[in-house]
């Protein structure tokens, strides 16, 4: 009886091949670094993000000769420390990432799972909804709600949750009709329950880890759309420190002045790459555990 | 008294669509079922894999709705009753634990359930009430924390009868509920429903394709073909002299223990029933060992004899086909 609990104890059934257990393992510490950096930035930021000084414009960051060891990253065109500007910006792409997933995951799951389980005209319904969402082109229509409903952070997120909420609703669907035929679900509505308790208790947990790499995935594209959004100066509005914006604003200076362009790069680069390899992980140990309910 | 479950000339049918979402014809998965249940009896219902057991499971739970007929449990029409009232009248038993249980849950919510569907009982008795069934069907306290995957097979399927239990239904409806389990599982699992049965006064329809475990538990048995009762009788009746054709087939199919006998001969040929395309006259002659000229063109009645239903041009007596002007053909065979 004790054997038997052991070997299925959840530690057990998590284990991943080394590689994979690696990356996942990194994108986990990209991941939580950035959450934590967003959560705690005004503590770790030498300088005001917004404080400019015109005399120390395009500093260079420390290793490079013409240094000041009170500004770690430099300063950018106008004398703002460039270190606690690039702290903000994760704060504003960890927002823009967790607010618009948040936004379209609701309206996603929602969709897809009622399409999944009721079928019939119901799906018809929903399926023509993705049909049409999926014909939508997705920057064109960003940048003309931007345009004309004037760029604020909310605008940006508020476009891209209404944007972004496909694949999870692909994925609630085919997931959900997966789920509906097994008899738990018969068993759970011979027992009487309700139908908010049959779709939320115990369809949507059985969905869920699939649900989470779809998040993964669409944080990542919500954070670099906010980025090209704002690198064309329709997203986050200055002076906020966006990535992108910063981006943008690095462009004239790159041919003598590369780490403006290149620190806020290289960030978005990570904070990408981190929750991509996180995505794939959980993917991979998603499978290991259907492997492991299937034997 | 009334009828713990009764089951009016019964149909459901399944259609089937082309892609594009036209209709393409239907499957009569149910066609035209009609039998009742006493209180206190076991009703086993057997067949081949097709036959339209399971759906007929789930028409008396009340998951499917039948296209005509009526189904009455406990003397109620189930269309009468909300989910509440159904789930204290009837609960199922599946077939499979591993997919019966969400993998989500632990032990104690899934047996909770149907307690806390119903809405009017607090959550400390509720909890009490959860305890005492666990530990009637043996789950011990402990695993009631426990994810239904830290479980064995029969546990699962003990927490499974629990839950069905909980809310003291009067009928129960149990759709295979040994066939996933290891053999030694099996017995227990039997055991322990027929106890509870005892018990607790309950009614089992009880579907099945293991006959042996139809012959242990069950008091009558309706043998299903291609979505008809085609013989309904007491089981030692049905056992000691099975009527229908199809029911010989069936306990001329069983393994016997000894190897030196082979894989015994049904003579049912291997035209294995198509249900989209039903063949005229009885549904069985194309297989039947023992057809004659009159199956493919007549569609045999209920014969009723000594308290038990059969459906064969067979089981009409010399006298009947006398008075029809027909003599000629008088087997009435009974040998197995």
């Amino acid at each position: 009886m004790k054997a038997a609990h052991d070997t299925y104890a959840p530690s057990k059934r998590w284990r991943l091949p080394t590689f994979g257990h690696f990356a996942t393992l990194l994108g986990a510490v990209i991941v939580a670094t950035a959450f934590l950096v967003a959560v705690f930035a005004p503590y770790l930021t030498p300088h005001d993000p917004f404080a400019q000084d015109l005399n120390l414009r395009l500093i260079p960051p420390i290793w490079m000769e013409g240094s000041q060891a009170t500004h770690l990253l430099g300063t950018d065109q106008i004398g703002r420390d460039y270190l606690s500007r690039l702290i903000y910006g994760t704060r504003i792409s960890v927002l823009i990432g967790v607010l618009t997933v948040v936004t379209s995951g609701i309206i996603g799951i929602t969709l897809g799972i009622l399409g999944g389980f009721y079928g019939g005209r119901i799906d018809a319904v929903v399926m023509f909804v993705i049909t049409c969402r999926l014909s939508i082109p997705l920057i064109l229509v960003a940048l003309t709600v931007v345009a004309l409903v004037g760029s604020s952070l909310t605008v940006v997120i508020l476009t891209l949750g209404l944007l972004l909420w496909e694949r999870f609703a692909v994925v609630a669907r085919t997931t959900t009709m997966q789920v509906r035929n097994l008899d738990y679900i018969a068993a759970a509505q011979a027992a009487g329950a309700s139908r908010a308790h049959i779709l939320l208790r115990e369809v949507l947990p059985n969905i869920a880890n699939h649900l989470v790499v779809v998040a993964t995935l669409e944080m990542a594209l919500a954070i670099l759309l906010e980025a090209a959004l704002s690198f064309l100066g329709l997203g986050v509005p200055q002076p906020l420190p966006s990535w992108g914006l910063m981006i943008a604003e690095a462009k004239e200076y790159m041919f003598f002045s590369p780490w403006v362009i290149v620190a806020p790069g290289v960030a978005l680069f990570i904070l990408v790459l981190g929750i991509n390899l996180l995505g794939d992980g959980l993917r991979d140990m998603l499978r290991a555990d259907l492997r492991q309910w299937r034997s | 008294m009334t009828h713990a479950i009764e089951v009016r000339n019964v149909y459901r049918e399944f259609q089937q669509r082309s892609s594009l979402g036209r209709a393409r014809g239907a499957v009569c998965a149910v066609d035209g079922v009609t039998f009742s249940v006493a209180a206190g009896d076991v009703l086993a219902v057997v067949g081949e894999s097709g036959c339209g057991k399971s759906t007929l499971a789930r028409l008396i739970m009340g998951l499917l709705p039948p296209s005509s007929g009526e189904i009455l449990v406990d003397g109620r029409s189930l269309v009468c009753v909300d989910r509440r009232e159904r789930a204290r009248l009837i609960q199922p038993v599946f077939q499979d634990p591993f997919s019966s249980l969400n993998p989500r849950q632990r032990v104690r919510d899934i047996v909770g359930l149907p307690l806390a569907s119903q809405g009017d009982l607090p959550k400390a008795r509720q909890s009490d009430r959860v305890m005492e069934m666990l530990a009637r069907v043996g789950i011990s306290t402990e695993m009631a924390e426990r994810l239904p995957g830290q479980l064995s097979g029969g546990q699962r399927q003990r927490v499974a009868i629990a839950r069905a239990l909980v809310l003291h239904p009067r009928i129960v409806v149990c759709d295979e509920p040994t066939s996933a389990l290891d053999v030694s599982v099996q017995a227990q699992i039997i055991n322990l429903l027929a106890e509870l049965r005892r018990e607790l006064g309950l009614t089992y329809l009880f579907i099945s394709h293991n006959l042996a475990v139809v012959e242990h538990i069950a008091t009558e048995v309706a043998v299903m073909y291609l979505g008809r009762i085609v013989e309904h009788a007491p089981t030692q009746d049905l056992f000691r002299q099975p009527m229908h054709p199809y029911t010989q087939a069936l306990f001329a199919s069983v393994l016997t223990p000894d190897p030196a006998l082979g894989v015994p001969d049904v003579a049912l040929g291997d035209a294995y029933p198509d249900p989209t395309n039903i063949p005229s006259g009885c549904r069985f002659h194309p297989r039947c060992p023992k057809a004659f000229s009159e199956c493919p063109a007549t569609e045999p009645d209920n014969i009723r004899k000594d308290g038990r239903l059969v459906e064969c041009l067979l089981a009409v007596d010399n006298q009947t086909r006398a008075d029809r002007g027909d003599g000629s053909v008088a087997h009435f065979q009974l040998d197995r």
